[in-house]
């Protein structure tokens, strides 16, 4: 889809990428994009507490890279690392975040926000991956994404089925082409 | 209803654990009149309590007070503290099992005659063989009301089961069907029939798959010869100057050190706390533990060769909804040497829902290469293997002094290395697993490496001498004549088949022969 880095992202105007690291280089307290500012909950799109907001803008930006879902949007990823947000967590997530930057900033980049392709980002975790930080982050996301109900839909999944009587009449067995 | 029973009541059969083993061994005492205290460390929850939420369910039912890993199995590195996904509840691990209830085959009692030498395992002749265990499967199958046994239909096929049916008879097996499973197909013993909710392994919220918390613990209790004891975790096992064993002491729900009397303890609280607690209860007669004069317990660490394949396809499955185990190929449960090890394996249906499948498809795994696969989750089919692993001494429990529980007592290691044979026959299995998938036409397949144990077996193993093993053919101790293994761990080999089945025919087994020598007075 894309033809090459310059061109392919910057076409459709600002990405997601480029707002949150917008945000983080004006110091805005909001880290969130256009696509999730709209959203009627916007409880996870509050300020944050004990993070810089370039940091959780960059936190949400590895949640990403580490678990990518093109048809998953970021407010779920936002919620999955949301618990990172407090006083007690703090610290060792800015030094983590600091260390990634500065593993961005040995390959050239302005910081992690500013690497333009996610294969590059990648390339930064994967140097990094055997990290507490990393594995911190990893390990959290396993439930902190996939463990929420609302994401469930996104992938075919229906969750319980108890409360409807279970599958018995509702096509445990109904496929059709094999 | 419940019988309460003083602490001073020597003449009491204590039993820690109430899971296949311990529940029924339970209720068939006290079907014969004789006294019993059960005490379960874990709490009851019943099918109205089970929750349809792997986490949440995982939180509700899971065994996961502290233990720790060694050895070159992936468990290690990937859920060092959770070497087994068992289960903390009344019922034991009754609750989250699959219910497949297959017999051991005829040649699978006599693992080290008919494998021969095998370099490294500790094989061994169970003392017991096929023609011994036949009347006590068949009331096991009764118990549990077993498809495809005494007349009950199979369950019918799910779409996971139909994907994995087509596949596998198109490489030509031909013993595929949907399983002997202890899940009813029509209502049995005051049971539904199976609802095809899924979530098996989370509790059967309808019942219909057998679990001793709403069966045997229930039907023994009715009789007002058991009370069973939640919240109470054995800590130590008493014995006389004479060498046998007198009472139990225990941490009660307020984590108070309690003792009861017994006339004799039998233990089965899966094969990481049996052997614990024999360890756990060394004394200056016993300094190696109770019952282990031949420095057998917690050695030959079994958990089953296993692993996964989940295949994807360019249309949906929807493996979830309905029987999680929903079908067994059978053809190669075999002992077939040609293909390049000893024993055999089952094929057997399985999924999981999206927050597992995320945690256990490839466990550390992230990027791309990882999540396309979950994107194709709803087109995903998946199937487990279930095979004999190979006895080793070196794989074993011990008791790591370094970590404590919260009672103050040390906790397990568990130690596993795979079997090179153990390592040939998964690397086989995989191929068929994924030739299965690709014959209808996978677009990706996942050889998925083994989860946590849910088979742990062979810590206490039967044995005919005394020094090869800890329990003679009835599940009594070599050593101590009062004292009994009422679990898996007393599997002398693990067979191809899921192990509940023979650990409730053996519990059977093992009342009727105690009811019978207490009566005589023999014990």
């Amino acid at each position: 889809m894309q033809k090459s880095a310059s061109s392919g992202q910057a076409h459709r105007g600002l990405t997601r990428r480029q707002l949150l690291s917008r945000a983080s280089a004006a110091g805005a307290s909001f880290v969130v994009g256009a696509g999730f500012i709209a959203a009627p909950d916007a409880a996870w799109a509050a300020e944050t507490v004990a993070l810089k907001p370039g940091s959780f803008a960059t936190l949400v930006q590895m949640a990403r890279d580490i678990y990518p879902h093109d048809h998953v949007s970021d407010e779920y990823y936002v919620i999955a690392v949301r618990g990172y947000d407090s006083a007690e967590a703090a610290e060792g997530i800015e030094a983590g975040i600091a260390a990634l930057d500065a593993a961005a900033q040995g390959r050239g980049h302005a910081s992690y926000l500013a690497v333009s392709w996610e294969r590059e980002r990648v390339d930064i975790l994967r140097a990094m991956e055997d990290s507490p930080f990393f594995q911190q982050i990893r390990g959290g996301l396993v439930t902190g994404l996939y463990n929420q109900k609302a994401v469930w839909p996104l992938f075919g999944y229906e969750g319980e089925s108890f409360s409807e009587g279970g599958y018995i009449d509702r096509g445990f067995d109904d496929i059709a082409w094999l | 209803m419940t019988a309460p029973f003083e602490q001073t009541d020597d003449s009491v059969v204590v039993i820690i654990g109430t899971g296949a083993g311990g529940g029924v061994l339970a209720n068939e005492l006290a079907q014969k009149g004789v006294s019993v205290v059960s005490l379960e460390a874990g709490g009851r929850y019943l099918p109205e309590d089970f929750i349809n939420d792997e986490w949440e369910s995982f939180g509700q039912l899971a065994w996961t007070d502290p233990r720790t890993t060694s050895g070159d199995w992936r468990v290690a590195k990937d859920f060092s503290g959770l070497p087994a996904w068992i289960v903390k509840a009344v019922g034991g691990t009754t609750t989250h099992w699959a219910g497949a209830s297959l017999r051991f085959q005829e040649h699978e009692w006599k693992a080290a005659t008919t494998y021969g030498e095998v370099q490294g395992a500790n094989l061994l002749d169970w003392p017991i063989d096929a023609a011994e265990m036949a009347p006590w499967y068949e009331k096991a199958e009764t118990k549990l009301g077993v498809t495809r046994t005494g007349g009950r239909p199979g369950l019918p096929g799910n779409n996971n089961y139909k994907v994995f049916e087509k596949g596998a008879k198109a490489l030509g097996y031909s013993e595929v069907h949907t399983g002997r499973m202890a899940i009813n197909s029509e209502d049995y013993d005051g049971r539904l029939a199976c609802q095809q909710t899924g979530f098996c392994f989370q509790g059967c919220k309808w019942g219909a798959k057998w679990s001793s918390v709403y069966t045997d613990i229930e039907y023994g209790e009715a009789t007002g010869n058991l009370e069973v004891r939640e919240r109470c975790h054995a800590a130590r096992i008493l014995h006389d100057d004479s060498g046998k064993v007198t009472g139990v002491e225990y941490f009660d729900a307020d984590g108070n050190l309690q003792m009861q009397a017994a006339r004799i303890v039998c233990v089965a609280g899966n094969s990481f706390e049996s052997p614990r607690l024999l360890l756990n209860s060394a004394s200056s007669m016993f300094p190696d533990g109770l019952a282990n004069s031949s420095g057998q317990v917690g050695r030959n660490y079994m958990r089953h060769m296993t692993g996964s394949v989940y295949g994807v396809f360019d249309k949906p499955v929807r493996m979830w909804r309905g029987t999680t185990m929903a079908g067994i190929v059978q053809d190669e449960a075999k002992h077939d040497p040609s293909r390049g090890f000893v024993g055999g394996f089952e094929l057997e249906t399985l999924s999981l829902g999206l927050p597992f499948m995320a945690a256990f498809l490839d466990p550390g795994a992230w990027g791309r290469e990882f999540t396309t696969a979950l994107d194709g989750y709803e087109n995903m089919a998946g199937l487990w293997i279930v095979g004999e692993d190979m006895p080793q001494e070196t794989n074993r429990v011990t008791l790591n002094h370094d970590v404590t529980d919260q009672f103050g007592l040390p906790v397990v290691n568990v130690h596993f290395d795979d079997h090179p044979n153990d390592v040939a026959m998964r690397n086989y299995a995989y191929e068929k697993g994924m030739a299965i998938y690709d014959a209808v036409g996978a677009t990706r397949t996942f050889p998925t490496p083994p989860y946590p144990s849910t088979h742990n077996l062979g810590t206490n193993r039967m044995s005919e001498n005394a020094r090869d093993g800890v329990v003679n053919k009835w599940g009594q101790t070599h050593d101590v004549a009062n004292l009994f293994v009422s679990d898996g761990s007393q599997f002398t080999t693990g067979a191809a088949e899921n192990p509940t089945l023979t650990i409730v025919a053996l519990a059977i087994r093992q009342a009727d022969h105690i009811a019978r020598e207490m009566s005589a007075g023999t014990l």
